[in-house]
């Protein structure tokens, strides 16, 4: 019989990673793949939708385009340039592997590539949907710290009812408002139109409306998800700990509270933005910027089907591309869903 | 009963009554134009004026108040119809193949921008009251299908259900006979929800040209139409505005005050 030594039972060498940390890291990783799997299932599925319905527009472009009297050798020469040409499959992957390199289409009415169209709208759209968040982040944080931190009081009442209102506010109208007392009364801003980027601050300027008209919707469901976040957080009992050990009213909300309530407020901004993505696409219609809403626009009513098409897959990419970022976001922030 | 209850069955009742008027009688005609009694101000035979092609204007907000009530009702109508359904089955069939595909394939409709893809189905499909039903309606599906499922998922655990199983009901009845009961509360709330969601996408739809066309009066196309006039004439912009307010808000005060009153619980936390 074998006497045990003292540090018999402490292992010389300790496995590395330690095993605990090897499982959760191995959760980790199949998450991130499951979301990478899901984000490409969504960007096939909107590509095959999108490609399907815009094949079942009746009408040829090309004879649309060369209007009642074409030859129909024009005809058929045109449809092989557009790259109307083939079977439904054949031209679908000749979309999507254009898409992949950059290659959008050429346009049926410009004859330029889509590609070109693409990139100058987007340097107005991009521009107004980030100072449109900017704008909602700045709006909706203070509101909701105030609500939730006078919880039941006046400021509370004021920023729930004015909330209220900002969700049945419809944003193309509130535009409209503010184009009347703005553009129309005090003559402050000029009603639409954009000047370019070589004058930033006029640029700028012709923004701002758009970019309040975006935001506010935005802002009040901001604002009621962070103050009911932060009062969930505050009823929590690390929150009374902190209090407990002298810290104030003020920096316990702003350290502990409001760092937890951050992650419903990063999924609600993921959301935020598709919003914002096609709120953006009316709003430049109020003040006829020049953006990718427009752009669409201007395809439906030319019958610029390739145009349409392209721009649409551009968006829903942007979208399904944000919402997977900001999971992703979590699971890496969240060592709870990463033990899931 | 809460206030805000009141005030959004007030409105939103209000809306509703407007179009069920405009359904049998409207003052005047909406799709007839009479030039010379064009953007003419209040008056006691035109209470809000007329329009710029001299139409009356409490006929264009009534006639407007039917155009977006019916395609919001309609369109959560799609979405329950198909929905709930699809919820309920999914929750039946709890963790098996069925629940999987019905919840991925929420999950894609939810990754779309519901906007952008309801604008291509409006351009596509030509612009049309019946198409920008089907545009919002299919939108509304994933949400009561997941709400549907929510709902049903814990019910499924509790004795009566079990008890109904030991009584020989098969999943379809349990979830007709007991389930769909104890989740209607849910779904009636969302359905509110839904329906102003619903008027607020018809009115963008209506505003960018793509939802019901001329001479279908509607809020959105209004809105459209006065904002070239916008100097001259600021109170056609601002009536169809304040109806579309009132009518959402009073939608979205009943909603919340529903839950209130059908789920005490939730009270509780929330304020």
């Amino acid at each position: 019989m074998t006497v045990p030594r003292p540090f018999d039972d402490v292992p010389t060498r300790r496995p590395f990673p330690p095993p605990g940390v090897t499982a959760s890291l191995a959760r980790m990783w199949r998450a991130l793949l499951n979301r990478t799997v899901s984000l490409l299932a969504a960007l096939v599925v909107a590509s095959v939708v999108i490609f399907g319905m815009l094949q079942a527009v009746p009408g040829d472009p090309a004879a649309f385009m060369l209007g009642l009297n074409a030859q129909p050798d024009t005809v058929a020469a045109l449809r092989a340039e557009l790259g109307l040409e083939g079977s439904l499959v054949a031209r679908y992957l000749a979309w999507t592997g254009g898409m992949l390199t950059g290659d959008f289409g050429t346009s049926y009415t410009y004859r330029v590539p889509v590609a070109g169209l693409i990139a100058d709208r987007i340097g107005v759209s991009a521009p107004l949907a980030a100072y449109a968040l900017l704008l909602t982040l700045v709006i909706a944080v203070p509101a909701g710290l105030l609500a939730a931190s006078r919880r039941g009081g006046v400021a509370d009442w004021g920023v729930m009812g004015a909330t209220q209102l900002g969700l049945a506010v419809p944003n193309f109208w509130f535009a409209m408002l503010l184009v009347l007392v703005f553009a129309v009364s005090l003559g402050w801003a000029s009603a639409g139109g954009f000047p370019g980027w070589s004058d930033p601050v006029a640029a700028i300027g012709a923004l701002t409306l758009p970019a309040i008209a975006l935001a506010l919707p935005q802002a009040s469901i901001l604002a009621r998800v962070l103050r009911s976040a932060l009062l969930d957080t505050l009823d929590a009992d690390y929150i009374r700990t902190a209090r407990a050990k002298g810290l104030s009213r003020r920096a316990t909300v702003l350290r502990h509270a409001l760092r937890n309530a951050a992650i419903s407020v990063l999924t609600i901004l993921g959301l935020q933005f598709s919003f914002l993505l096609a709120g953006a696409i009316i709003i430049e219609n109020v003040f006829f910027l020049p953006g990718l809403g427009r752009l669409i626009f201007q395809g439906i009513t030319q019958r610029d089907l390739i145009v349409v098409q392209s721009v649409t897959m551009l968006l829903v990419f942007a979208v399904i591309a944000v919402t997977f970022a900001v999971e992703l976001a979590y699971t890496l922030a969240d060592p709870r869903l990463r033990r899931r | 009963m809460s206030w805000a209850f009141r005030i959004g069955a007030l409105l939103a009742g209000l809306a509703v009554l407007a179009a069920g008027v405009g359904l049998v009688w409207l003052p005047y005609d909406t799709a007839s134009v009479n030039i010379a009694e064009r953007t003419l101000g209040p008056s006691l035979a035109h209470p809000l004026g007329t329009d710029h092609f001299g139409r009356d204007m409490v006929s264009m907000l009534m006639a407007g108040a039917r155009t977006s009530i019916a395609v919001a009702l309609v369109a959560v109508g799609i979405g329950m119809g198909a929905g709930v359904p699809l919820g309920l089955l999914a929750a039946a069939r709890r963790g098996g193949w069925v629940d999987e595909v019905v919840m991925r394939g929420n999950d894609l409709i939810f990754a779309f921008p519901s906007l952008v893809i309801a604008i291509l189905i409006t351009a596509v499909f030509g612009p049309s009251a019946v198409n920008a039903i089907l545009a919002i309606g299919i939108f509304n599906i994933p949400v009561f299908a997941r709400v549907a499922r929510g709902g049903a998922l814990p019910l499924w655990t509790l004795d009566y259900v079990m008890a109904a199983r030991v009584a020989g009901k098969n999943a379809g009845r349990i979830s007709v006979e007991h389930i769909l009961p104890n989740i209607a509360n849910l779904l009636i709330v969302q359905a509110t929800i839904q329906f102003s969601l619903g008027i607020l996408a018809e009115a963008a739809l209506s505003y960018v040209g793509l939802g019901a066309q001329p001479p279908t009066a509607s809020w959105g196309r209004m809105l459209a139409d006065a904002q070239t006039m916008i100097y001259t004439e600021p109170q056609l912009a601002i009536l169809p505005g304040l109806a579309i307010v009132a009518t959402v808000l009073g939608l979205n005060l009943l909603g919340d005050g529903l839950r209130d009153m059908l789920d005490p619980r939730l009270r509780r936390v929330r304020m």
